[in-house]
């Protein structure tokens, strides 16, 4: 049973640049999860246009039947959601350390191409660590 | 199937905000895309025309769906993105909620769908699109002048709505 179901990150075009499956039926090959991406991008997009007062930033939050989705968007449009469980709490704060993790091990990675696909073993490391500490964390064992 | 309706602007005499009502708008579609309702209480901002606004809405709607209907992570046998889900089959959001509105939604198995935006702080409102289907039923079903799948034009559920939107804690 996980904290959380799968995380995901977009770039500001839209395109995936991480997948992670973290134990949900669910489980996505390549193409769809990269089709759930841009469509993720485009309902965002979507979503400010509808907004009847000014200064909308996006879906930040879904809910679902048997899933929420927690979707935080950074300053240069980079977007990371998580898809957990209905009601899970603090999902804001492990995206803000995820952010933290992408900004340390991604972006300071001189070898790493901006708008890519992530692939940086210590961004991995690091990500599974807080994801553990925060199912150890909910779930108390 | 017609998948958009005619081109009558739906009409939507902006009702005077008492104080305590926190809802922005509302619409009623039915499973075609027609708007069968519109009604605004509190909106300051308008992107596009009437229209568009409710075009983009139920195609947001209809993405949304087929988006959780794809992404369930406990169901393992899934369609493809983009075909049309029947009511009640898939996973279906209820709300979705931005820095500046919360948006809910219910769908009924015939297809209706409710949508109501109010402030994002806002609790759960599925019961109370549910007691709005309710009204709706009354009002608007049970009326023998009403034909499906066109405006709804009935004062008693304009006003009975209304009422009870106002009284939305």
């Amino acid at each position: 049973m996980a904290a959380i179901y799968s995380l995901y990150i977009i770039n500001k075009s839209g395109g995936l640049i991480f997948y992670k499956d973290y134990g949900s039926k669910g489980r996505m090959d390549t193409n769809d999860s990269l089709r759930v991406a841009s469509l993720w991008h485009s309902m965002h997009a979507i979503s400010q246009q509808l907004s009847p007062i000014n200064g909308c930033s996006g879906i930040e939050l879904l809910e679902a039947d048997t899933f929420d989705l927690h979707c935080f968007q950074s300053l240069t449009g980079t977007k990371f959601f998580v898809v957990c469980e209905t009601g899970t709490q603090h999902m804001e704060a492990l995206l803000k350390v995820i952010y933290e993790l992408y900004t340390d091990y991604v972006l300071k990675n001189p070898f790493y191409e901006m708008e890519m696909p992530i692939r940086c073993e210590l961004f991995d490391i690091n990500l599974t660590q807080v994801v553990q500490k925060d199912r150890v964390a909910l779930l108390g064992r | 199937m017609q998948f958009f309706g005619g081109s009558e602007i739906s009409p939507s005499p902006p009702v005077p905000t008492a104080t305590g009502n926190n809802a922005h708008m509302m619409y009623v579609f039915n499973r075609n895309g027609v708007c069968l309702l519109y009604r605004e209480w509190n909106r300051p901002l308008h992107t596009l025309n009437p229209q568009q606004d409710h075009k983009l809405m139920f195609g947001l709607l209809f993405s949304l769906k087929s988006l959780t209907a794809k992404m369930d992570p406990t169901n393992a046998e899934k369609g493809n993105l983009g075909i049309p889900q029947l009511p009640g089959l898939g996973c279906s959001f209820h709300s979705f909620r931005t820095n500046t509105y919360k948006l809910s939604f219910m769908e009924t198995p015939s297809g209706i769908k409710f949508i109501l935006v109010t402030n994002p702080r806002t609790g759960d409102l599925r019961e109370t699109l549910k007691y709005i289907y309710n009204l709706y039923v009354e009002y608007v079903a049970k009326n023998p002048l009403y034909t499906p799948g066109t405006l709804i034009r009935c004062e008693l559920f304009n006003t009975a709505l209304d009422q009870y939107v106002r009284s939305i804690a």
